[in-house]
C-alpha cells in the first residue's frame, strides 16, 4: 500500500505509539484525583503542556487540550464572537475555502446574529493580507483565516495577516490543523491570537488536539460538567493521548526542516510527473504549498472512479469530486479558486509523507496517468471535448 | 466492509458493453458534468429487439456499474420488456447502491429510456419522409 493521504490523517509515530502504550498500562490514574496515581497522570499532563507550548512559542498556560482541530475551532470562534458581542462588535472576517469546522461555526453565528465577510482566496489559493485590512470595521471582532488549506495545501501569508490584525486590534484564529508540524510556526513571531491543531495530522493519535489562547484573550467553555483545563474543557483528560501527541509535535518539529525538504522534492516531482497528463492543472499555488499536498483537476473524468481505480493499484488518496463528499456539489475549496462544476468533479489530492520512496512516486505517477486515460477512453465528455463539441477548460 | 457491494466493483472495474455503435439507431444522454455523471446509451434496435447497446459514462463508481448492469439487462430484450425497466431493477441486480447513489441507475433508467424515444423519434421521421 502507497498511503498518499497525510492530510486525511498520518499513521502514528512509534514513538507516540509507545508513549500512548505506556501511559496506558502504566499512567491511567485521573488527574484530578489527589492521590499520587492520579497526581502521576496530571504530571503528564503538564509535561505535555509545556512541551507543546514550548514548540510553538506559547506559554503552558494558553495552552488547552480538545478532542481535535474541529472542537478548537468551534471553542477559538465561539469565544472572540462572545467577547465581540459583549463589546458591541459582531463583524467577523474569513475566507471562502476554511475548513467546515469554521465556516459551519461562522454560519451559525450568522443566524444569531453576526455578519461574516468571506474573503477571496484567488486562483492561486491565497488571501491577500491587503484584503484583510481592507475589509476590517470597526465592528469587527474576529479574523479567523487557515495556516495552509487542507485541500489544495495553500500556505496563507499568516504572520502578515495577523500584524494587520494587531494593528487594528482585532483578534486573530488560525486553524493551523494542517501546518503544524509540517511548517515552521511561531504564535508571538506570527502574531496569533487563537490556533487549533490537530495531534493525527502529525504522526499524534485521533481524538486529542490542543487549542493556543493567547494570555489575556478569554476563552468560554463548549463543554459544561467540571474543572478541568481550567475550567474551560470539561472532561477527564485523554492524558496517553495527549503525552503522545506531544510526542509526536516533538519529533515532528525536531525532523521538519530535514523532512520538508525531502517530501518538497517528491512533491515537485509528482507535480512535474501529472502536469504531462494533457488537459490537467495543478490546484493552487506551485510554490507557495505545504511540502507534502499536490492536487490535480483532470478533465473529462470524474474523481470518485479515479480514486477507486487507485485503490486497485494500492494507492490511497482523496478527491474533491461530489461524489466523495456526498453531496452534489464539489469540494467548496475548489469552486473558491474559481474551478468550475465541470472540472472540480476530476479531481485528485496526494498527500505524501516522509516515508514516501522516489519508486513510489514514479509508480503513482504512472498508475494516474493510465488510469485517467483508461477512464477518459469511454467518457462522453471527454469524447465531446475532442470531436470540439465542448471546448477545453483546461 | 466496503463502500459498495462486490456486484457493482465487478461492473465498475469490468464494466460491460463500453464504447460507441457507430450505426446506432437510438441514442440517449442523460445528466450534466456540473453534478458529476453523464451518461451516453446506444440501442441498436432490429424487429423489435435490442440486438446491441453500447455506454459510455461520466461519474463515479456506481454510475459506471449502474450503467454496464443495465446494458446486461436490456442486451437482446424485446422494447416491451426494456420500456418497463426500472432503476430498481439496476440497483437490485448490483445487489443495492447505497442511499445517496441511487440516483446513479435512475441515470441508468433515464439514458435508456431516452435512448428508446430517440428511436421511436427517428422512426416516425423515417415514415414521414
Amino acid at each position: 500500500m502507497i498511503y498518499a493521504d497525510n492530510a486525511a490523517t498520518t499513521r502514528m509515530s512509534e514513538a507516540a505509539v509507545r508513549r500512548m502504550t505506556s501511559l496506558i498500562q502504566e499512567g491511567w490514574g485521573n488527574p484530578s484525583s489527589l492521590y499520587r496515581h492520579g497526581q502521576i497522570a496530571k504530571e503528564y499532563l503538564e509535561q505535555a503542556r509545556e512541551e507543546i507550548a514550548g514548540l510553538i512559542g506559547a506559554q503552558p498556560r494558553e495552552i488547552i487540550f480538545t478532542s481535535g482541530g474541529s472542537e478548537a475551532d468551534n471553542q477559538a470562534i465561539r469565544s472572540a464572537a462572545l467577547l465581540g458581542k459583549k463589546k458591541g462588535k459582531q463583524h467577523i472576517i474569513s475566507s471562502a475555502f476554511e475548513h467546515h469546522a469554521v465556516l459551519h461555526t461562522l454560519k451559525a453565528l450568522e443566524k444569531e446574529g453576526f455578519e461574516v465577510t468571506l474573503l477571496d482566496v484567488h486562483e492561486n489559493g491565497i488571501v491577500d493580507p491587503s484584503e484583510v485590512e481592507a475589509a476590517i470595521r470597526e465592528d469587527t471582532c474576529l479574523v479567523t483565516i487557515m495556516a495552509a488549506n487542507n485541500e489544495i495545501g495553500t500556505i496563507q501569508p499568516f504572520r502578515e495577516i495577523g500584524a494587520v490584525c494587531r494593528q487594528k486590534n482585532v483578534l486573530y484564529h488560525v486553524d493551523a490543523v494542517q501546518a503544524v508540524g509540517h511548517i515552521p510556526l511561531n504564535v508571538i513571531e506570527d502574531n496569533i491570537d487563537l490556533l487549533s491543531a490537530s495531534a493525527h495530522k502529525f504522526h499524534g493519535p485521533k481524538g486529542v488536539g490542543f487549542l493556543y489562547a493567547k494570555k489575556g484573550v478569554r476563552l468560554f467553555n463548549l463543554i459544561e460538567g467540571g474543572a478541568q483545563e481550567r475550567g474551560l474543557r470539561a472532561g477527564t483528560e485523554n492524558v496517553a493521548g495527549i503525552a503522545a501527541m506531544a510526542e509526536a509535535l516533538k519529533e515532528s518539529m525536531a525532523g521538519m526542516q530535514e523532512n520538508a525538504k525531502y517530501i518538497t522534492k517528491m512533491r515537485d516531482r509528482l507535480i512535474r510527473g501529472l502536469s504531462e497528463i494533457p488537459h490537467a492543472a495543478l490546484n493552487g499555488d506551485a510554490q507557495r504549498r505545504l511540502p507534502g499536498n499536490v492536487n490535480f483537476c483532470f478533465e473529462g473524468i470524474e474523481g470518485e472512479s479515479l480514486l477507486l481505480l487507485l485503490d486497485d493499484k494500492g494507492i490511497c488518496a482523496s478527491s474533491g469530486s461530489a461524489c466523495t463528499s456526498g453531496s452534489l456539489d464539489p469540494s467548496h475549496v475548489l469552486l473558491a479558486i474559481g474551478r468550475i462544476h465541470d472540472v472540480a468533479h476530476g479531481s485528485l489530492r496526494l498527500s505524501i509523507g516522509e516515508d514516501i520512496t522516489e519508486e513510489e512516486v514514479d509508480y503513482i505517477i504512472q498508475a494516474v496517468k493510465e488510469t485517467v486515460e483508461y477512464l477518459r477512453g469511454f467518457s462522453p465528455v471527454w469524447r465531446d471535448l475532442m470531436s470540439g463539441k465542448k471546448e477545453f477548460i483546461l | 466492509m466496503a463502500l459498495y457491494s462486490e456486484k457493482v466493483m465487478d461492473h465498475f472495474r469490468n464494466p460491460r458493453n463500453v464504447g460507441v455503435i457507430e450505426d446506432a439507431n437510438g441514442i440517449g444522454e442523460v445528466g450534466n458534468a456540473k453534478c458529476g455523471d453523464i451518461m451516453k446509451m446506444y440501442l441498436k434496435i432490429e424487429d423489435g429487439i435490442v440486438q446491441d447497446v453500447k455506454f459510455e459514462t461520466f461519474g463515479c463508481g456506481s454510475a459506471i456499474a449502474s450503467s454496464s448492469m443495465a446494458t446486461e439487462l436490456i442486451k437482446g430484450k424485446p422494447l416491451s420488456e426494456v420500456k418497463t425497466l426500472t432503476n430498481k431493477a439496476v440497483a437490485e441486480a448490483l445487489d443495492g447502491l447505497p442511499d445517496y447513489k441511487m440516483h446513479c441507475s435512475v441515470l441508468a433508467e433515464e439514458a435508456i429510456q431516452s435512448a428508446l424515444e430517440d428511436y421511436q423519434r427517428r422512426l416516425q421521421e423515417d415514415a414521414k419522409a
